[in-house]
């Protein structure tokens, strides 16, 4: 098997173990369209040593905040950030779910008030994380579905 | 234990004592709901009582617990003519209605909508049904019902019955239920059945239910028996429904077998799942019911406007 062929970056950010196929909602959901002008690398469906396929996304000149990072963990749970200087890597972490989610997921429920014409993002708190579930807080629906319905 | 300024929005907010509080405000307030007293406690309030959608019972009773207490009412009632009709956000009718009044009651279509009005509305937001979703102050009075008739909630067994997946009094009594350490049996078909994100809830609240097609099995075991109407639009073909609304039907004949105190309780309207015939028996108390929505709402005001402490 050939290694992984993507070189490595000087500064910027690389999220490791991303569950496969999942790379492009991860940039969705972090907001990076290619527009921005950093250097971008997307892997799909690379081989892991540990768990079989994952993705893996390298973002050049920019160190995302943990806070933007962790909107990721609704659909890459695994995930590991590396922040890199200098081609070294400073700052290792794993993903952690939030407890409030707002504007990232909207709530399942088609008749619930956030998903009307109204000045409201939507609003959902994490009741539990293994397994994932979430409850609005204006409808109050308890929810697990959380994927599909990504902003 | 302050109510003074609070929203009432899902039953779940509020804790055994704090529902026990209203229970006991509003015992005080029969005397003056039966106008057999007179009071001026909420003199100079402003509710608006504002329905988006059709209700008879909540908000007369909430209008009627305004006016005994000597407050005065603005409302809005369907919405025809109002400014949602033309495209305003609740968001905007609300901060508007809080400019006017001192207190909010809400009804309105969509899930979620007494949440976010008491988002943008920094005066008390009291939620009067939200779509399928929450009818707190139907299930404090319902609460009352059964405290007031059987002395106590704890321990007794309560028959939920007919349209439990859709029907949002059962939602809400379901969790108090749960909360205050009553038994639930769920009787439905398996068509309209209590939804299993309200039994986790049920279950994590620590209640205790059963469930059940059997109506039989209901009125054999009930302190309670809490009758909803089976609505004909949830069912696939007119036959299916009317199938399982007969055999959900109360009749007089049908309650041989049940406790001697047992009670019938039911939030009304009701079509035909009651036989008038069970009216006269003494286990029918949904008038007595429907009444106990005044003291009951009279008890919430003056908790939310801090008038009672």
């Amino acid at each position: 098997m050939k290694e992984l062929k993507i070189t490595p970056i000087k500064d910027g950010t690389v999220i490791d173990h991303i569950t496969a196929g999942s790379a492009l909602k991860v940039l969705r959901i972090l907001g990076i369209t290619g527009e921005e002008g950093y250097t971008v690398s997307v892997a799909m469906n690379v081989l892991s040593k540990k768990e079989g396929l994952k993705d893996v996304v390298k973002i050049e000149g920019r160190e995302l905040k943990r806070e933007e990072i962790n909107k990721i963990s609704l659909i890459a749970p695994r995930a590991t950030i590396n922040i890199i200087r200098d081609y070294s890597v400073v700052n290792k972490y794993r993903v952690e779910i939030p407890d409030i989610l707002e504007g990232i997921v909207r709530c399942e429920n088609p008749n619930c008030i956030s998903n009307q014409r109204e000045p409201i993002q939507p609003l959902l708190k994490v009741v539990s994380r293994d397994p994932l579930k979430i409850r609005c807080i204006y409808c109050g629906r308890v929810q697990s579905q959380v994927a599909k319905n990504l902003l | 234990m302050s109510f003074k300024g609070r929203d009432i929005i899902r039953i779940e907010d509020l804790k055994e004592d704090e529902i026990y509080k209203i229970l006991d405000v509003a015992e005080r307030m029969v005397p003056v709901a039966r106008g057999e007293e007179t009071s001026d406690l909420l003199y100079g309030k402003v509710l608006a009582s504002m329905f988006f959608e059709p209700s008879t019972r909540t908000r007369l009773s909430f209008e009627t617990a305004m006016h005994r207490l000597g407050g005065s009412v603005i409302t809005i009632s369907g919405q025809e003519g109002t400014s949602l009709k033309k495209g305003e956000t609740l968001a905007d009718t609300i901060r508007m209605a809080e400019g006017y009044s001192d207190v909010v009651v809400l009804r309105h279509p969509n899930e979620g909508a007494a949440a976010l009005a008491a988002h943008f509305c920094s005066k008390p937001v009291i939620n009067g049904g939200d779509g399928a979703g929450q009818h707190p102050t139907q299930t404090l009075l319902d609460l009352f019902t059964i405290r007031k008739e059987l002395g106590e909630i704890r321990g007794k067994t309560v028959a939920l019955v007919g349209d439990l997946r859709y029907g949002r009094t059962v939602h809400s009594l379901s969790l108090a239920l749960a909360r205050l350490g009553a038994k639930m049996i769920m009787v439905a078909p398996e068509l309209i059945q209590m939804p299993s994100y309200i039994l986790e809830e049920i279950e994590a609240l620590g209640g205790k239910y059963e469930i059940t097609e059997s109506l039989e099995r209901g009125v054999e075991e009930a302190d309670v028996l809490y009758v909803t109407r089976i609505q004909r639009e949830r069912f696939p073909d007119e036959e299916e429904y009317r199938k399982v609304a007969g055999s959900y039907r109360i009749t007089k004949e049908g309650l041989e077998g049940c406790k001697e105190h047992m009670i019938i309780m039911h939030p009304l309207p009701r079509v035909d799942e009651i036989s008038p015939e069970v009216d006269l028996t003494p286990h029918a108390k949904y008038f007595i019911q429907a009444f106990n929505g005044v003291p009951v709402r009279m008890a919430i005001l003056s908790l939310v406007l801090g008038v009672i402490e």
